[in-house]
């Protein structure tokens, strides 16, 4: 792997959104490289959940373009599709981890079920072919095979996650956007979950942008960083450089608030 | 052995100044107009009392500090890139293929076992699983890391075995420059030893090399020349 000359994958421009009076991002701009994974942080309320809604084309900015670098028709304006061109894009390159499995998964079917859907929508009709994938993935998100029968309701919050995660990357996205995708779980499962999505990351070459509160977190995952605080992007860069001398003085305050493990 | 090659390293002018926008606006210099280079098979000692810098600028050179002023060239595939104006991905690929820092404690993911905690640089680098782990295991047997170890996360481990598992995980690349800060500071004599092999291999191997060692032994019998910090003010 050398620095290539590669196109952005995707390149945000003056994104801008409000709702009313109420300002939620103000004029971002940044470009994402394949295989790079960004970091969003700030408290909440800071807009960072609104700007991964813009970016990930469920929420159209009131200003500013997002273009993605498809694989057919090269660099295209999210929003200036059609709707169906979007969702395909949506369910083909793209993934969305949410923060809680539940939005991401269908508790009332399989876990192979779950997985099989995916490639399904995409025009596979094998079974056993579906079925054999579904299997691999259980695998790489460390299940044990003969619980591709069981349904997700019957799964801790982990496995949930864990199957979330596979359900994004069967139909090998090239983009994943993650929505606190450790919050809300115990210490020793988030340590599991960091070290299963760094190996997937790098064994991908994905290009993921993690929306998170947590510095650790973001320090383990994440290649650049972007703070926000009030709708603006305070600070950005190498995540080591932001989280070890901090410049602004939002950053030198959320680096300063991390309790010393 | 002064060596006539290129410097893989060049630094000028640099300076390094924090601004604590939360202690009453505090502004600390901690490096001023620092001019040095790192030749292959070199070993700088930065050499001064502590408080002089030698942590910030180790820190400054691998990034994790952002310079104030001045330039930081790395001798990177075939080019000189300065790092103070590098993207962050340029950076992260140096860092893959050409710059290595060895820091006195181990910073890892929790439940992952020290056989690819160790193994992980050359991952990075796409060396396939088996081969990567087998040099993990050969420099682990090297550093006398016992084999119970290997599947175990480091968390637990001693002072001296974490500081082992991190030497491990660097020199395990063989970096073409190397950053070390006090790497030997927990070790035994025997492991000292080992370490101090290490770090002479790389030299010959071609490495330059800036590092930071209170050990006097360590400091007599690996450093090839001193730095003097220059004294602000």
């Amino acid at each position: 792997m050398s620095i290539k000359t590669t196109n952005p994958l995707l390149t945000v421009s003056n994104v801008t959104q409000d709702f009313g009076t109420i300002l939620a991002c103000k004029n971002i701009s940044f470009e994402l490289f394949p295989g790079e994974v960004l970091g969003v942080v700030g408290e909440s309320g800071s807009g960072k959940s609104t700007l991964l809604n813009c970016i990930s084309g469920r929420l159209q900015p009131t200003v500013g373009a997002i273009e993605f670098e498809t694989k057919i028709h090269g660099l295209k304006d999210i929003y200036k599709i059609s709707e169906a061109e979007r969702r395909m894009l949506m369910r083909t390159d793209w993934g969305f981890v949410h923060q809680n499995p539940k939005e991401g998964l269908r508790l009332d079917v399989s876990a192979g079920a779950n997985l099989g859907e995916r490639l399904m929508v995409l025009g596979s009709r094998h079974y056993a072919k579906i079925r054999e994938a579904a299997l691999d993935w259980l695998n790489k998100v460390e299940f044990d095979s003969d619980r591709i029968d069981d349904a997700p309701s019957t799964f801790s919050g982990g496995m949930q996650q864990r199957l979330q995660i596979a359900r994004n990357l069967i139909t090998e996205p090239r983009l994943v956007f993650m929505d606190e995708p450790t919050g809300g779980l115990d210490v020793s499962v988030q340590a599991r979950l960091l070290d299963l999505i760094r190996g997937l990351v790098r064994d991908l070459s994905l290009s993921v942008i993690i929306v998170t509160h947590d510095l650790a977190v973001a320090r383990l995952l994440t290649h650049k960083l972007m703070v926000m605080q009030k709708g603006v992007v305070v600070e950005s860069g190498l995540t080591d450089q932001v989280l070890d001398d901090p410049q602004h003085p939002y950053s030198q305050l959320l680096v300063s608030s991390i309790l010393q493990g | 052995m002064i060596s006539d090659k290129a410097p893989r390293l060049k630094i000028r002018f640099l300076s390094k100044s924090f601004n604590l926008h939360h202690q009453n606006e505090t502004v600390l210099d901690v490096l001023d107009d620092i001019h040095l280079d790192v030749r292959p098979g070199e070993c700088v000692c930065l050499n001064g009392a502590s408080g002089t810098g030698k942590s910030s600028l180790l820190r400054c050179i691998y990034g994790n500090y952002r310079a104030s002023n001045g330039d930081i060239n790395v001798h990177h595939l075939g080019k000189d890139i300065n790092l103070v104006s590098a993207e962050p991905r340029q950076i992260l690929e140096i860092r893959r293929q050409t710059l290595g820092y060895v820091t006195q404690f181990l910073r890892v993911i929790p439940r992952v076992p020290t056989i690819d905690v160790v193994a992980e640089p050359l991952l990075e680098r796409g060396v396939p699983f088996n081969d990567a782990r087998d040099q993990s295991a050969d420099i682990l047997q090297r550093l006398n890391i016992d084999e119970k170890l290997w599947p175990l996360a480091p968390a637990t481990f001693s002072g001296g075995e974490q500081q082992r598992i991190n030497i491990a995980r660097s020199f395990i690349a063989a970096y073409p420059i190397m950053l070390l800060d006090e790497p030997t500071s927990a070790l035994d004599a025997s492991n000292r030893d080992e370490v101090m092999g290490l770090i002479q291999e790389c030299l010959e191997k071609g490495s330059a090399m800036l590092g930071i060692f209170h050990d006097e032994e360590v400091r007599d019998r690996v450093s090839t020349r001193l730095f003097n910090m220059p004294i602000r003010g």
